[in-house]
């Protein structure tokens, strides 16, 4: 970013609740309200609908701006609902929220988009109650700073210019924070600034490795790759895969999950190996399958019902990182065993212990047996990390693990083993799954990080040959393209889109050619970037419908006449001409992207201001459905949200840049740079408050209280919400009572039990609390 | 980007620079050698820090120093100033732009600026505690300084602090062990915007031209370069988005200069102060040539037994 500003005299702007240490460097700052963001952006919108600041061309042939909305879709500006609401249910009938399909099963089309259900003009509707008045009233923005940002923004509407929007996780932790993100991509959509060169929607991940995780299928409702975790109705394999093939709605489109058949089979033959096959529905059956949702949530919610006894915990502090500690303590002591498994003795490993106020403990009335297994940090294994630019880059250990300690693989492979034999010798209720697992890593008990990778990758397990029947990849050898998958397993592959990232030739992610061919900041031999190494993600977006670059300047992958060329992959039919009309978002049954996202948000097509389910302020656009309508709660933690009365503060909490996440406390330099947990108000709370920086304060919510230094600073200011002046208390999270910084609380006793509707992220970034000046804590 | 110096070899390398590049040395006269060699410069951007404080994890694990577990005290600052254990500290600075009204977070790297004039060595009494390189480096020599705190007086930039612990002086050397095998210090190499560049001083001033045109596009009319003159110019330089005020960033001296008194010391008095001590000496050589040595006479002795109570 900085290198952005110095050599191509990009413009900063930031939006955010606190002037943090990138407004320092910022060329603009505007300050919101936290949980307001939909608001702030849905008025961008309006800004560029309305003032024309649209990349016209753009917008209407490669967004479904001209897709005609089924009659049975409305939404509903007095109630701030949208059709097919069941209010016991908390949730939606979304089937109304699609296309006009015609009887060819193609969607209906008006290219002028002026017709009154096209998207252009639905959005146009949707968006023009989110005047610069409201917007400024219900995110305390000022007008002409909110106004100055749109300008900003709108800059980037002609081709020649390209924004990127940058966030983390002041975006997704909310109740509506996939829709946060959503709508800045709705901007940038309309700027035509996605699949172009400095463009995009940039997640800055809170992990060198949460890219990584998240491919590999880490979130309860995924398996590698983005396929679908499979459901208790998918009765057989022929059921989940006919759910998840989706046929194109534009004639000649790519939809390229056309192909999941081929991508879910290999997968299978990893899983379960020679054991996999046609007849049995490529172990199917042995597969789990999920009734709702297992979100880490859920997963809390359950241990606090008592309905989980066991829990394993690798690399994961949950005490700490979960909301509403208590809850999460309470939980944990209903266990009958715990097993951490990480390199540092985390919080929740030590639940058990007592730390006077900094954690309340009866380890006489704790059954839970805890089991800590050490194990090394990335630094001490050979593996691979992902960043968000999906450039996936090898690295061999730098130094041996400490002591006991074993790589976190070994851990995993020792239990499975030792879980196989037990069921091996004494069988069980379902031995099946675990016993045609496939297994055969050199060592069982240890495999190596390459052999991973390789797995992943995948291989061919008998000779694939082309239409000819000549063979063009002989039984046994390491694939280089997911294009060479196959439905019929005569190919495996654990996570298809990493297919390329280990081929026949080595390890591709291993590579550090750091040249730039093109000259645009493309390195193409560096490490490998899913997919097929496309470096920017529908990139046929860059050229026009007739394959020229919108721009000469920012010329990227463009039409010579009988193919694309440029400085990346294309993302795209290497030799569809462009007057075949292929949109260029091949992963959509449309070909176009989304303005309107159809049935697949849990809330809505379009985003819609709601506000954090603490909030100080009634909903300013629909008093009768202040906040997300869609939102999963439990019953205890209904009773758990506390009022504006009591509880008359937003707290926010966030990470500083001297300190990662609970594990620099346990550093002496880290501990060194930021020793002391603090919590940060403006200088009118603090007058108000009697608080003196430096000095001692408890802040509390009506789940629990913590204590902290303040830091009375200029940098956070009340908020001007129409006429309610609104403080924000910023929270930040690193302290524990582990390690060898000074003692700290846990943040999360404060925050809510809830999270966003469609991802379960915990609303960690706006809520209720209360504050007054306190002496310091008895440990 | 400025170009980043190549990864050194593994291999033993030769250091570039020592005893015989001396330009100056504490309470010594050197010859300095023939030809200095290039004068480097470090230069900390303001405009692109953002307060990491990656340069001071650095600079503790290259100097091997462990900074204690402080507290907080309001602000972002820690250390609360510099220590023996860190040698250079963020100083975080909320100040609001009358011109604009918009508030501005001002963030210096605060830590030896590497005078080409150093106060510290000219007030320093130990012979060799303090010398000069060549190329601009000033550097302690722990195992010369006596602990006197002379240093601490003399430098205009309120930098060196004495250590509790083995009571001698310590300030950053600009990595001047990684700089003699050709390395930039520690702090710029952590760096993660290049808010430090370090090399030539010539080159470290070009570069300042460009991000100071970049600065002026932005509205910062008064951006500039502090290498400040009072002290003969420095060798650790700062771009600034106010340079006309250099004060609002934690109180960098808006006009630097070695103090009046250590210029007097090092001046006029250390010379006439010699000059009456060499009168003395000479006064006393003739006195004794003239009159002899001092004799006890039995009156002295008996004066003596007297105040030691009739014992003897």
């Amino acid at each position: 970013m900085t290198e952005a500003k110095a050599n191509h005299g990009a413009k900063l702007v930031v939006v955010d609740p606190r002037f943090t240490r990138s407004a320092a460097l910022a060329d603009y700052y505007c300050p919101i309200r936290p949980g307001t963001d939909i608001a702030f952006l849905g008025g961008v919108i309006n800004y560029l609908l309305s003032n024309n600041k649209i990349h016209k061309d753009y917008v209407a042939n490669y967004t479904n701006a001209a897709f005609i909305v089924r009659e049975g879709f409305k939404f509903d500006p007095e109630s701030g609902l949208f059709s097919g609401y069941n209010a016991d249910k908390h949730s939606y009938d979304r089937s109304e929220w699609e296309y006009e399909i015609g009887p060819d099963g193609i969607a209906v089309l008006d290219r002028e988009m002026t017709n009154p259900r096209s998207v252009m003009q639905l959005l146009k509707q949707h968006y023009s109650r989110y005047t610069p008045d409201l917007v400024s009233s219900v995110t305390g923005s000022p007008k002409d700073k909110f106004l100055k940002v749109c300008e900003y923004i709108a800059s980037t509407a002609n081709g020649e210019r390209t924004a990127t929007f940058m966030y983390a996780l002041g975006w997704t932790q909310h109740t509506h924070g996939s829709q946060n993100i959503r709508t800045a991509a709705m901007i940038q959509l309309l700027l035509g600034n996605i699949g172009v060169p400095g463009g995009g929607i940039n997640a800055l991940r809170g992990h060198s490795n949460v890219q990584g995780y998240t491919d590999i299928g880490v979130m309860t409702h995924l398996i590698p790759g983005y396929l679908g975790m499979p459901n208790d109705k998918e009765v057989d394999f022929k059921t989940y895969l006919g759910n998840r093939n989706f046929k194109p709605l534009q004639p000649g489109q790519t939809s390229y999950w056309q192909n999941y058949n081929k991508f879910a089979v290999s997968f299978f033959k990893a899983m379960y190996g020679d054991k996999a096959t046609p007849e049995n529905g490529f172990g199917y059956d042995w597969f789990p399958k999920t009734e709702r949702s297992y979100d880490h949530l859920a997963q809390f919610e359950d241990m606090h019902q008592g309905r989980i006894n066991g829990y394993i915990c690798q690399g994961y502090n949950p005490l700490w990182s979960t909301p509403n500690k208590n809850k999460v303590a309470e939980g944990l002591a209903k266990l009958k065993w715990l097993v951490s498994i990480d390199p540092l003795e985390t919080e929740t490993a030590k639940f058990w212990e007592n730390h006077g106020e900094f954690n309340i403990a009866e380890p006489s009335k704790i059954k839970t047996e805890v089991f800590m297994l050490p194990v090394g940090c990335f630094a001490e294994e050979d593996g691979s990390l992902t960043n968000s630019n999906r450039a996936i880059l090898w690295h061999e250990k730098g130094a041996d693990m400490p002591g006991e300690a074993k790589g976190d693989a070994q851990v995993l492979a020792e239990l499975f083993v030792r879980i196989r034999d037990l069921y091996k010798k004494d069988g069980g209720k379902a031995p099946d799954p675990i016993l045609n697992t496939d297994w055969s890593y050199h060592d069982p008990k240890n495999p190596e990080a390459v052999e991973l990778l390789k797995e992943l990758n995948g291989r061919a397990i008998s000779d694939l040959a082309d239409a000819t029947g000549k063979v063009t990849r002989p039984a046994g050898q390491q694939l280089s393209s997911f294009a060479e998958l196959r439905d019929d397993g005569s190919t495996m592959a654990a996570c298809w889109i990493y297919t390329g990232a280990y081929t026949s030739t080595g390890n591709i992610t291993a590579r550090r050619d750091n040249s730039d061919p093109s000259g645009k900041g493309v390195h193409p031999n560096w490490g490998f970037a899913w997919p097929a190494n496309r470096r920017i993600l529908y990139n046929r977006a860059s050229a026009d419908p007739q394959g020229k670059p919108w721009s000469q300047k920012k010329s990227y992958v463009y039409w010579d006449g009988a193919k694309w060329t440029g400085a990346d992959v294309p993302d795209y039919g290497p030799t569809v001409a462009p007057d075949k009309n292929v949109g260029p978002f091949i992963m959509n049954p449309e070909g176009v992207s989304r303005l309107f996202a159809r049935k697949f948000m849990a809330e809505g097509p379009f985003p819609e201001h709601y506000e954090p389910m603490e909030s100080p302020l009634d909903n300013a656009f629909h008093a009768k459905t202040k906040n997300n309508p869609a939102v999963r709660m439990y019953k205890d933690d209904v009773a758990q949200l506390g009022t504006t009365k009591e509880f008359p503060f937003v707290g926010t909490t966030y990470r500083l840049t001297e300190h990662f996440h609970f594990w620099t406390k346990n550093v002496l330099i880290n501990a060194s740079l930021q020793p002391e947990q603090f919590v940060e108000i403006s200088q009118e709370l603090a007058k108000e408050k009697g608080i003196t920086s430096g000095g001692w304060v408890r802040v509390w919510s009506k789940r629990g209280s913590i204590k902290a230094k303040a830091v009375v600073t200029k940098r956070i200011k009340p908020l001007m919400c129409g006429n309610t002046p609104v403080h924000v208390v910023g929270i930040p999270i690193h302290w524990g009572f582990v390690g060898v910084a000074r003692k700290g609380f846990a943040t999360n006793t404060l925050t809510p039990f809830v999270g966003d509707a469609n991802s379960q992220a915990p609303e960690f970034k706006a809520f209720l609390v209360n504050i007054e000046p306190a002496t310091g804590p008895v440990a | 980007m400025y170009p980043p110096l190549p990864n050194p070899g593994t291999g033993p390398s030769a250091p570039k620079f020592g005893e015989k590049d001396l330009v100056r040395r504490s309470a010594s006269t050197v010859t300095p050698p023939a030809q200095r060699q290039t004068q480097v410069a470090k230069l900390i951007d303001v405009s692109k820090c953002i307060g990491c404080k990656a340069c001071q994890s650095a600079c503790q694990e290259w100097n091997d120093l462990r900074e204690e577990v402080g507290t907080n005290d309001g602000t972002y600052n820690n250390a609360h100033d510099l220590t023996p254990a860190s040698l250079t500290v963020m100083r975080f600075t909320e100040w609001d732009n009358p011109e604009t009204g918009n508030l501005e977070w001002l963030i210096r790297k605060d830590g030896c600026m590497h005078c080409e004039d150093p106060g510290c060595l000219k007030s320093c009494p130990a012979p060799g505690a303090i010398v000069q390189y060549s190329n601009g480096i000033v550097d302690f020599d722990h195992t010369k300084c006596i602990g006197c705190g002379y240093c601490v007086k003399g430098c205009p930039f309120n930098i060196p602090r004495i250590s509790k612990v083995d009571n001698k002086a310590y300030k950053c050397t600009l990595c001047s062990d990684r700089v003699a095998v050709g390395q930039g210090p520690a702090c710029q190499k952590a760096c993660p915007t290049q808010a430090i560049v370090f090399g030539p001083k010539d080159d470290m001033k070009k570069w300042a031209d460009g991000r100071i045109a970049d600065l002026k596009s932005r509205g910062y009319k008064t951006a500039g370069l502090y290498d400040p003159q009072g002290v003969g110019g420095t060798h650790v330089m700062y771009v600034l988005q106010h340079a006309d005020k250099p004060e609002i960033y934690a109180g960098l001296p808006n006009n630097p200069r070695i103090s009046p008194v250590v210029e007097l010391w090092k001046g006029l008095t250390k010379y006439t102060g010699l000059a009456v001590m060499g009168a003395v000496a000479a006064f006393g050589f003739v006195h004794h040539m003239i009159a002899g040595p001092n004799k006890v006479s039995a009156e002295d002795e008996a004066n003596a037994s007297k105040l030691a109570g009739g014992k003897s």
